[in-house]
């Protein structure tokens, strides 16, 4: 075998070694991803209550919570940045830590100081080699988040929210993730979780248009909302986790199908150069054996004389 | 009207129990209360405690629930709570090792919990 067609051969191999893996990892991003939506619709029915017994008492009481008002000059934000612990997920990560840098740039442009808090290896990589400031960093559960990841992820951010921006507490809360549109589309959002919205968080409730019903209140509706508000950024902070999880796996899944397709298209490539490599080895064999033959042809026919 | 409210446990995590029910009493912050068809709206916050749910058929269904919430609106109840599980899911012999090593370890919460889905688990029997 000629170097020329050796070199295509190896080639050729490794390419499709590397075929196998993409394929491999595609497959199993594809079923993690079922995995995960799944995960996602199982919690939809407690953050869909919870959302409307907030709703709840913030329209049907006149009470003021810290949570609900909205300060009368905020200076301080918090911004949550959901990224994921490994790579391979073409420009999922990007996407999202370019929208939280957008939404930095807004609030700092509204001459507010924002705090970020980052879940996620790659999005903690970004920030630490631009030398940015990070408040507080969580990672190693972005593939698999559990209820408890969200519970020690919103921990010391309801304690910003609650304490006084003077003491290093924060006057609004900013959640930066990737929503989970489809199989094909995940877009990053960044919006805002604290003080709420109750417009939108109503909007979000299940029955549009439906008028709440007056509550009572065990034990009153100060305590009420006090248990409600930290659980309701819990939950919404799980259901973004999940989201995040979901779309990285579809990120990940498109990115490897790609690759995929690539090594395929790669290996036709090489394979018709080796086959014209090959082809122009017989070629070559041919004419040199033609050439000898009629070559000791001429010789012989020459002594003859 | 209709003697039935609908009722749905839902833990973070998932859907733990649906169904109609006569009665339903849980435990909130302060005390006991006990929610049947027609009850006055209500919201309430849940202590850890075992949750009964009587059904329209004279069963009765017991859960552990720790911490969360009652709502109660149009014969329609939910309860939400982080951690919620049914008595019969519960494994006595394993939160008896739980609550032994709780007890050991000093544990306050953990016993409680604990403490919480035994009895839980022994009321569902």
């Amino acid at each position: 075998m000629g170097a020329q067609l050796r070199v295509y051969k190896r080639r050729i191999r490794s390419v499709t070694a590397t075929k196998k893996i993409t394929k491999a990892m595609e497959m199993i991003a594809a079923s993690r991803v079922v995995k995960a939506q799944r995960k996602v619709a199982a919690s939809t029915p407690y953050a869909q209550e919870l959302t409307r017994a907030v709703t709840a008492v913030g329209t049907g009481s006149n009470t003021k919570h810290p949570l609900t008002t909205e300060a009368d000059n905020p200076t301080r934000a918090a911004v949550l940045l959901l990224t994921s612990d490994r790579g391979l997920a073409g420009a999922f990560n990007a996407n999202a830590i370019k929208a939280a840098e957008q939404l930095t740039e807004r609030l700092e442009r509204e001459g507010k100081q924002v705090d970020t808090y980052i879940v996620g290896r790659r999005g903690v990589a970004h920030y630490n080699f631009r030398e940015r400031k990070i408040a507080e960093t969580f990672t190693g559960f972005t593939d698999e988040p559990s209820y408890a990841d969200a519970k020690k992820v919103a921990a010391p951010l309801i304690e910003a929210i609650q304490s006084e921006t003077a003491d290093g507490g924060v006057d609004e809360l900013h959640i930066v993730y990737t929503e989970f549109v489809s199989m094909m589309t995940q877009t990053a959002v960044g919006s805002r979780l604290l003080p709420l919205r109750l417009d939108d968080a109503a909007a979000e409730t299940a029955g549009k248009g439906e008028i709440l019903p007056l509550y009572d209140f065990e034990p009153s509706a100060e305590d009420v909302l006090d248990a409600l508000l930290p659980r309701y950024v819990e939950s919404r902070i799980y259901n973004a986790l999940l989201q995040s999880a979901a779309s990285k796996h579809a990120a990940t899944r498109r990115a490897m199908k790609s690759a995929t397709d690539n090594a395929g298209e790669l290996i036709n490539t090489l394979s018709r150069l080796a086959n014209a490599a090959r082809q122009a080895e017989i070629t070559q064999e041919i004419s040199e054996i033609v050439g000898g033959a009629s070559a000791l042809a001429d010789a012989t026919a020459g002594s003859d004389n | 009207m209709a003697a039935e409210l609908h009722v749905a446990l839902v833990a973070a995590d998932r859907e733990v129990w649906s169904g109609e029910a006569t009665l339903v009493v849980a435990r909130t912050t302060s005390g006991d209360i006990g929610v049947m068809p027609g009850h006055q709206p209500l919201l309430g916050v849940l202590e850890s405690g075992p949750v009964t749910i009587r059904t329209p058929e004279g069963g009765t269904v017991v859960a552990a629930v720790h911490g969360g919430f009652i709502s109660f609106a149009d014969d329609k109840l939910s309860l939400l709570a982080e951690v919620a599980e049914l008595s019969d899911e519960i494994d006595v012999q394993r939160v008896e090792q739980e609550l032994a090593r709780a007890k050991a370890e000093d544990d306050a919460e953990a016993q409680r919990a604990a403490d919480v889905r035994l009895r839980a688990a022994t009321a569902g029997r």
